[in-house]
């Protein structure tokens, strides 16, 4: 054994296990302390990340910064995109930080990581920018809320409403990967209730930057509506792309995830005519305008829907602690599977059984260029899914706590 | 007489590095965190094996770290295996694999050599972006821990943190006597000279694949045991980013080294855990930063810096201690 | 008139959206295969370059008005000069270590550039508008293709050729062939050969950025567009031949067909193809199709 090799490494593993962060254990005994993990650099940074962050902060400020007595604090941290980042910061959160409540940011891969580390520690996990309908499904938990939407309820929203208005032969663009193909299957069982047809679809590599080649096969395949099972980067792209190559001259387009952030980036000359779905938008009403103006003020740009939930999410949860008097998760779970969710976010929501949070959709659909008159101004409303018709339904559903 | 000094601080040294490893969830260091760290640091080992003592570089080591996370996952998930065949299963995955990318990438060498794992690497990747059993961008979730030979379970962080440090020590030691044995001193007669390893007789092909199997295997070691501690294997673990990344920890550890890779490995997951919620999207600028400092002004990594030194030292010591025996 | 199962026309389309992307291949390996070919780095930074470039052309029409032409040659003059000081402050010292370490040193720059400009700007991207000269499309019959694209491929092409002809033809290129074969015995005629090295360097990133340019109109300028792309233009140079420049050229531009033919039957594997292609190449032609194994 070459000790001499050994010598300045053991030293030196002895100096390095010390530059590693020890932090005791410690339990929040006067603190109530909230988990935000998004991505907060990367490419949904814009619909939820550090603007999501803030808006937690505003629903914390806005309830005098504490509750039941004790201060809220926030964590915030960026998974990067990464299950097993995300993962394990919760872990330490909960074990290190003792966190009482972590909020998920985007990207369903790290959603589903960070509830099942919820479960194993028994805590609230309050599900806000991933979308996976997984979460209240197959891998649902006493612990998970899907809070803002999922892509049932976009599948749902979106094509009936299409199919009414004409366009009943759907062709897919989809990206390959697993959210993209579940939002491709959610879609098509709506379209073929409502009465349409899908003629064909092809799959694109995830961040694949150049979609030209499968327009060509979807503008081949002769249907009226074009589905965009795909989400950021990738819509946004694919949208560029069926502009260029005169795709919306002869096909409308359908974003199945969209929000106002991609609107915003690719104009309202390119996204005019499409329709989508969404669970809020800032010009809805009187109470919306208020608190994004807000917002906008903070931001220079009006908030998603994620935004808005992120701060409806907080203030849920400090409202049942308040009522419980206490941060104990499971106390707190059954006050808010009692409680309604009724503020600028959504008007009766509530909590089922297999944890998704049920309030109304919208269909929305993108304004011309001459009917917008201010800034942000990007959408009509067309119609209004009510709660209880826009989720998964009891049969379809495979929740074992819901049956 | 400085040889003896050495050998003696060098047995102290590894004695405090053993306790410190053994005592650590008392002394208020994070199992999981540590659990993590050494996961990684075997992987760096592995990938040392084969960098450091062979000369070979491979571009896509994290292939095999992302096989095994996966097969050992979905056979404890699905199967319902007990956590040590969880991992061997595993281990014989990354090997296997390791055995076909090996006997491809084999015939090439130097700059053709790194590129050909690439490519194999990526196209590996697919495969696991498109199988249906791995879950895709969502990852393999929900990966018991099992109970231990079917009697000691390993929810508690602390047991299983004792487990995976048995491991790694045991893995650390295997690696010492690989080099230390004969057919690690044809290894190293490779990476130095392989013309003359050819003229002297030997089969260096088959030496060469030996030791990427070798190193897949450990590798994967890395990847079962870290699938087993967070309860899940994603496409990161399979991703070339990492595959970059356990060079730079081999490389800031010290290439050619033992406890080198150790020491970068716990060095840049201390670092990713410590600015994922600072700084973000600075934690690539910093890799790269290292990267580029390492390569241009660093290249012996900590251990291999400090070993220099302490040779300078020895020859400082040893001269002067000639000079004066020279005296009257 | 069906061919393995498609129209005709679509065929001819898919072939032709091959083509646009091939000839970004070729320009990318074209400047990843003259550094490789004359300096014997591989230049993991190349897709960083390309970014930068792109940017430079955004950042110039965003905050100071200048168009599209005038980025097309300020991108390469501004990435030129970074090339410069990299090629000074860092490439130099690894001359004569293992080239592994001049592929490592790239691959960290690359990290860092990446990082910088995330940080910098939107992950989600930013759009860059089409040149007005460019815009619209032509009715071919039996596709509509956007006059951009064709542009896109004129250029490349050009470019492409241009530099092949200065390399190959020129006593300018001789000289430069000559000082990576031989340095001392071509300084010994009195000619500055690490100044030439440094040109070589600051010229395979100019054409990076003119790449990047080029496809700015066409993808979102993101931080990542480099390291999506980077991996297959390797594929692409390492198929071709790392020292080859026609090889490069040709490999990049038949490649973007096999890539656009396979999105019609695999799409899924469209991403993948390249490196199954390689993998195969190398196994049989180390050097590569048109190489000379260095």
């Amino acid at each position: 054994m070459k000790l001499k090799t050994l010598v300045p490494a053991c030293a030196l593993a002895l100096a390095s296990l010390a530059v590693v962060p020890a932090a005791q254990a410690q339990i929040s005994g006067d603190t109530i302390k909230i988990g935000f993990i998004t991505d907060l650099s990367g490419l949904y940074a814009d619909i939820d990340g550090p603007a999501g962050a803030e808006a937690i902060r505003m629903a914390i400020a806005d309830l005098g910064g504490a509750v039941a007595g004790k201060k809220v604090e926030l964590l915030v941290a960026d998974h990067q995109n990464k299950p097993d980042v995300a993962a394990s910061k919760a872990r330490e959160w909960f074990d290190q930080q003792g966190m009482d409540m972590l909020i998920g940011g985007t990207n369903s891969g790290t959603g589903l990581a960070m509830a099942k580390v919820a479960l194993e520690k028994k805590k609230p996990y309050i599900s806000v920018g991933a979308g996976s309908s997984a979460l209240t499904n197959d891998q649902c938990t006493p612990y998970t809320i899907h809070y803002a939407y999922d892509t049932v309820a976009l599948a749902k929203g979106t094509a009936p409403a299409v199919v009414k208005s004409g366009g009943k032969s759907w062709y897919f663009l989809t990206a390959d990967y697993a959210f993209g193909t579940a939002l491709q299957a959610d879609a098509t069982t709506a379209v073929t209730k409502a009465g349409g047809s899908v003629v064909g679809s092809v799959r694109a590599p995830l961040s694949a930057s150049d979609f030209s080649s499968f327009l060509l096969q979807a503008q081949g395949s002769k249907a009226q509506i074009l589905g965009l099972a795909n989400a950021g980067g990738d819509t946004i792209n694919s949208v560029k792309a069926a502009n260029e190559f005169g795709l919306t001259k002869t096909m409308k387009l359908a974003g199945l995830l969209m929000f106002i952030n991609d609107v915003h980036s690719l104009g309202l000359k390119a996204t005019q005519g499409m329709y989508l779905t969404d669970s809020w938008y800032w010009n809805q009403n009187a109470e919306t305008r208020a608190w994004s103006k807000r917002f906008f003020d903070k931001f220079k740009r009006m908030p998603s829907s994620l935004q808005a939930a992120d701060y409806s999410a907080a203030q849920f949860y400090l409202a049942a602690v308040k009522a419980v008097n206490t941060d104990d998760g499971d106390k707190v779970m059954e006050q808010m599977r009692k409680s309604k969710v009724n503020d600028m976010y959504a008007k009766n929501g509530y909590i089922r059984a297999d944890g998704s949070m049920i309030h109304d959709m919208y269909l929305m659909q993108v304004k011309t260029p001459e009917t917008s008159t201010t800034p942000w101004d990007y959408y009509n409303i067309v119609a209004t899914t009510k709660g209880e018709d826009a989720f998964l339904t009891k049969e379809e559903s495979k929740c074992p706590l819901w049956k | 007489m400085a040889a003896d000094v050495s050998a003696r601080t060098a047995r102290i040294a590894l004695f405090v590095g053993l306790a410190v490893l053994v005592a650590a969830p008392f002394i208020g260091l994070y199992p999981v965190f540590m659990m993590k760290a050494l996961c990684f640091a075997i992987f760096a080992c592995a990938f040392n094996l084969l960098l450091g003592f062979t000369g070979l570089l491979s571009f896509g080591h994290a292939a095999f770290f992302g096989a095994s996370a996966y097969a050992t996952g979905w056979l404890m998930r699905s199967a319902g295996l007990s956590p040590e065949l969880g991992v061997l299963a595993g281990v014989a995955a990354s090997a296997l694999l390791g055995l076909v990318v090996g006997l491809v990438a084999i015939r090439r060498q130097g700059i053709y050599f790194a590129m050909i794992t690439l490519a194999l690497a990526q196209m590996i990747y697919f495969v696991w972006l498109q199988a249906p059993f791995t879950g895709g961008e969502d990852g393999l979730q929900g990966v018991p821990r099992g109970r231990l030979l079917g009697l000691l379970p390993l929810t508690s962080d602390v047991a299983l943190y004792y487990v995976v440090a048995a491991v790694f020590v045991g893995t650390f030691l295997l690696i010492m006597r690989i080099v230390h044995s004969p057919f690690g001193q044809v290894l190293k007669a490779i990476r130095e000279n392989e013309a003359r390893a050819i003229s002297l007789g030997y089969d260096v092909d088959r030496y060469k694949l030996l030791a990427f199997v070798l190193s897949a295997a450990l590798a994967g070691l890395g990847g079962s045991m870290k699938a087993l501690v967070l309860g899940f294997a994603t496409l990161s673990d399979a991703h070339w980013s990492l595959s970059g990344e356990v060079i730079l920890m081999s490389l800031l550890g010290g290439l050619g080294t033992f406890a080198g890779p150790v020491i970068g490995a716990f060095t840049i997951i201390g670092l990713q855990d410590y600015l994922a919620d600072r700084a973000g999207s600075w934690v690539t600028v910093i890799i790269g930063v290292i990267f580029v400092i390492c390569v241009v002004a660093f290249r012996r990594g900590f251990v291999g810096e400090l070993l220099a030194w302490q040779q300078r030292r020895a020859n400082y010591t040893a001269a002067h201690s000639v000079s004066k025996d020279k005296g009257p | 008139m069906d061919i393995f199962g498609i129209p005709l026309q679509a065929f001819l389309g898919q072939l032709l959206l091959g083509l646009v992307n091939g000839s970004f291949y070729a320009m990318l390996s074209l400047g990843l295969a003259v550094i490789f070919g004359l300096l014997g780095i591989v230049n993991f930074a190349h897709g960083a370059l390309y970014m930068i470039g792109a940017y430079v052309g955004f950042v110039a029409l965003d905050r100071f008005g200048l168009n599209y032409w005038f980025a097309l040659i300020l991108a390469p003059l501004v990435v030129g000069a970074l090339g410069v000081v990299i090629e000074r402050t860092l490439l130099r010292r690894l001359y004569g270590v293992d080239p592994i370490y001049g592929l490592l040193l790239t691959f960290g720059l690359a990290l860092i550039a990446e990082g910088v400009f995330r940080y910098w700007f939107d992950v989600s991207g930013q759009s860059y508008p089409v040149p007005d000269l460019l815009q619209g499309a032509t009715n071919l019959g039996f596709m509509v293709l956007p006059n951009y694209r064709a542009w896109v491929v004129v250029a490349s092409l050009v470019v492409c050729l241009g530099t092949w002809f200065v390399i190959e033809r020129t006593r300018l290129g001789a000289t430069l062939r000559a000082g990576t074969e031989n340095p001392r015995l071509v300084q010994a005629f009195g000619i500055n050969v690490p100044l030439m090295v440094m040109l070589t360097y600051a010229g395979g990133a100019g054409l990076a950025a003119l790449a990047g340019v080029l496809a700015a109109p066409i993808i979102q300028v993101t931080p990542l567009m480099g390291s999506n792309l980077i991996i297959i233009v390797f594929a692409v140079v390492v198929i071709g031949g790392m020292g080859s420049i026609l090889g490069s050229i040709l490999t990049g531009l038949g490649l973007g067909l096999i890539e656009g033919l396979t999105k019609v039957f695999y799409p899924e594997a469209s991403n993948v193809v390249v490196f199954v292609i390689m993998v195969i190449v190398l196994m049989f032609r180390p050097a590569g199709l048109f190489g000379k194994e260095r």
